[in-house]
């Protein structure tokens, strides 16, 4: 397992991190602050959006606490060219993209079954809620990139690369399976990243696999390599590494982050059904960001700099929340809009009639 | 037996369709009736001369012409690809790829692992790179690893993406009866696809069709399911190559008749034009509609075909129970309240798995079951 920083907040590589350290001593102190401020930010959306959803603004949160460094690290391993498709927990992934998480909101409210367009936030796709579904698209847009010669010119503004996101449980779905036959086939320039936060909803990651997931890799005929999800410097250079190499024309690889999520499935889930005694707090002690402030706070941070970034946060979020309560409602017609690209008579048909069965009742009604 | 309808060739029918009647519920995107071909553009002409438009009318078998409607889409188009199984040098299990792989390449034409969902997500990916992808599903009974990506994915990203992800992906699916083949190898699964949202279905029943409509299919922005009526691979008819005729989405009328108006699609038309055959030698006059498109529906034609004829039997190959021709028959009997002398009958094939071959002629409906609601419908 690569890990670079122990969960205690001190730099003691494993045997397997020593390739990824010059990157991480090239890290300047501007982007290590602002992968904490990411992930600070990160944990300060989410207490909003499960406040939201209990207060019935929201159908549901999805939340991603204890799962910050797997995804702040790899977010900005990519680089403005490259292609992220998320799965659904990926909320600040899309926010280091581009993406205003009030699009996020508008989804789990109910106004929009998408929510944004990826060509304006920074190539991030939507989210996809059936499992798996998007690495064969994350796929097929790596095959197209490959096909138009966007990988392995050596100009590092032109080539391109595709990241994408799925989770423990999903890693048994037939697509995620054909994604790696179709990828490794055609060597396309993509990081399958796995976030392995030890659970499927309620069935443990034991389920799913008897080896490391990270080994699957290997059968598929790609590099597999096994992170210290909760270590966002293992998370950005292991990310940052695969990334290059499949830019480079070196094909794809799968990366394992081990994570936890520590907060419920959804808001719709009770995890002290089926969580064991003690598994959350020996998770707790593993913090992403605790052990991260640690470190900063070694190498010198200010108090000034950790109480900035929060009141940052606390603002950000702020204004998310704010923005998400003016959301308005789509009009009716939006149910018949862009079901096809092209005309197409049902649509117009059945848009007309309910106009005209609303417009019945409109003076009439009392 | 099971080759009853392919030695029928020389009863394929005309491409030229007669006058366009008046609409009665004019549709959408409906173009008038196919123009004649003309009888004086020469039928095979050199390369010096040949002009676009000039390429007359050729006598092939729809395999053909599909494959020269797929060639032309490749050369015309760079983006367009074709993905599939066994697609590539062999030229696909039904030779309808043949020569393509040579012609293009390997990056236009290629052979893909053997997973029908990856297929279809893959192809979602190219199409959101700019890619317009079709995709040869081998067989109708195996077409289901790609539901998902179809009903879930493919038919729905214009949508998520607020009309700025059309999916120009076609989906060619050999499909149908009358081959005498193994499980899965038979059938006809269109209803699944009609019933969702998002998707446009077609079926080509002569070869004239094939050649044009994966053309337009291909062209269109949205996903179309390309139904390809396998046992209609075979029977040689005229394509007019310069001339289209009609829009994809549009229906026609085959024959004209007086009497009962039967409509179906793919290779139940031969059984219908079959059927009139033996009814005129009976003295009865049948109008067989031709509807080419699943979904939509020109309902136009037919609409107007049963305010003149007042009776409908509607043919399909696929199981009856909830199908396209329970829709067709419902929403004509909205339509044509009173024109209507007799309720719209179904001919379908039973509500059970296609059999093995040796009862397919059993199963599938032919033209003396098509015939036996014709007379039923009259009895009213
Ligand atoms: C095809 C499919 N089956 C079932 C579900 C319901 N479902 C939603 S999330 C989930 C668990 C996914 O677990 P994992 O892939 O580990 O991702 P995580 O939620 O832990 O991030 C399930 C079963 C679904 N969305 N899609
Ligand atoms: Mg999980």
């Amino acid at each position: 397992m690569v890990q670079i920083l122990t969960p205690d907040g001190v730099i003691a590589p494993s045997a397997e991190a020593e390739p990824y350290l010059a990157l991480v001593e090239g890290l300047d102190d501007a982007t290590l602050e602002t992968f904490y401020r990411d992930m600070v930010r990160s944990r300060r959306v989410d207490v909003v959006g499960a406040n939201l959803q209990r207060q019935g603004q929201l159908a549901l949160w999805v939340p991603s606490n204890g799962q910050e460094a797997a995804q702040v690290g790899s977010a900005h391993a990519a680089r403005p060219q490259d292609h992220v498709f998320p799965a659904y927990r990926e909320h600040v992934v899309g926010m280091i993209r581009g993406l205003d998480p009030v699009r996020i909101m508008a989804l789990l409210r109910g106004a929009t079954l998408g929510g944004w367009d990826p060509a304006e936030t920074g190539n991030f796709h939507l989210y996809t809620l059936v499992l798996a579904s998007q690495t064969l698209h994350a796929t097929g847009y790596a095959m197209g990139l490959r096909f138009d010669g966007l990988v392995g010119t050596g100009d590092p503004e032109t080539d391109t690369a595709v990241l994408v996101y799925f989770g423990d449980g999903s890693t048994s779905q037939g697509d995620a399976n054909e994604a790696l036959v179709f990828a490794a086939s055609f060597e396309t320039p993509e990081v399958f990243f796995i976030q392995n936060n030890h659970w499927a909803i309620s069935v443990p990651v034991e389920r799913q696999s008897r080896v490391p997931l990270s080994r699957r890799g290997h059968g598929f005929g790609m590099p597999g390599i096994r992170i210290d999800g909760n270590d966002v410097l293992a998370s950005y250079a292991v990310t940052r590494t695969a990334m290059e190499q499949a830019r480079g024309g070196e094909g794809p690889s799968l990366i394992e982050a081990l994570t936890y999520r520590m907060g419920a499935h959804t808001t719709a889930d009770d995890p002290t059904k089926y969580r064991p005694e003690g598994e959350l707090e020996s998770w707790i002690a593993r913090d992403p960001i605790s052990r991260y402030r640690t470190w900063l706070e070694g190498r010198g941070a200010s108090a000034a700099f950790f109480e900035e970034a929060l009141s940052d946060a606390d603002d950000f979020a702020a204004d998310v929340r704010r923005r998400t309560l003016e959301l308005q409602a789509p009009s009716r017609p939006a149910i018949f809009e862009h079901v096809y690209a092209e005309p197409h008579p049902l649509m117009a048909q059945q848009a007309d009639w309910l106009e005209r069965y609303e417009a019945g009742f409109e003076g009439g009604a009392a | 037996m099971t080759r009853e309808l392919q030695d029928r060739v020389d009863e394929v029918p005309p491409v030229v369709a007669p006058p366009a009647p008046p609409t009665g519920t004019p549709s959408e995107g409906r173009a008038d009736a196919s123009p004649a071909p003309s009888s004086d553009a020469p039928a095979g002409r050199d390369e010096a001369s040949a002009a676009p438009d000039l390429l007359g009318v050729q006598s092939m078998p729809m395999g053909k012409a599909i494959n020269a409607g797929l060639r032309k889409a490749l050369a015309d188009d760079p983006k367009v690809l074709l993905m599939g199984e066994d697609i590539g040098p062999l030229g696909g299990v039904f030779r309808v790829t043949e020569g393509l792989h040579a012609e293009f390449g390997d990056d236009r034409v290629i052979d893909s692992p053997l997973a029908e969902s990856g297929i279809v997500g893959t192809a979602i990916g190219l199409a959101m790179r700019g890619y317009r992808p079709v995709l040869e599903i081998q067989f109708d009974g195996f077409v289901f690893p790609a539901f998902d990506q179809i009903t879930t994915q493919l038919g729905r990203q214009n949508l998520r993406h607020d009309g700025r992800m059309p999916m120009p992906v076609v989906i060619r699916i050999p499909y149908g009866g009358h081959i005498g083949s193994i499980e899965h190898h038979q059938e006809s699964p269109e209803a699944y696809f009609t019933h969702t949202p998002g998707l446009r279905v077609v079926s080509p029943s002569s070869p004239h069709d094939a050649y044009w409509m994966i053309q337009e299919a291909i062209a269109s922005n949205d996903p179309v399911i390309f139904f390809e009526p396998k046992s209609r691979y075979w029977p040689k008819g005229p394509v007019d190559l310069d001339h289209a005729g009609i829009d994809l989405h549009a229906s026609r009328v085959m024959r004209r008749g007086t009497d009962v108006t039967v409509v179906g699609h793919g290779a139940m038309v031969a059984t219908l034009l079959q059927a009139a055959d033996i009814a005129e030698q009976e003295g009865r006059s049948l109008e067989v509609v031709d509807l080419r498109s699943l979904s939509p529906i020109d309902y136009g034609p037919l609409v107007d075909s049963v305010q003149r004829t007042g009776r409908l039997v509607v043919a399909q190959e696929a199981q009856g129970f909830t199908s396209l021709g329970s829709e067709v028959a419902a929403t004509i009997a909205e339509r044509c309240f009173y024109s209507l002398e007799a309720p719209v009958l179904r001919v379908s094939s039973f509500d059970t798995p296609f059999p093995p071959a040796a009862l397919e002629a059993d199963f599938l409906p032919s033209p003396d079951r098509v015939l036996e609601a014709v007379d039923r419908a009259l009895a009213y």
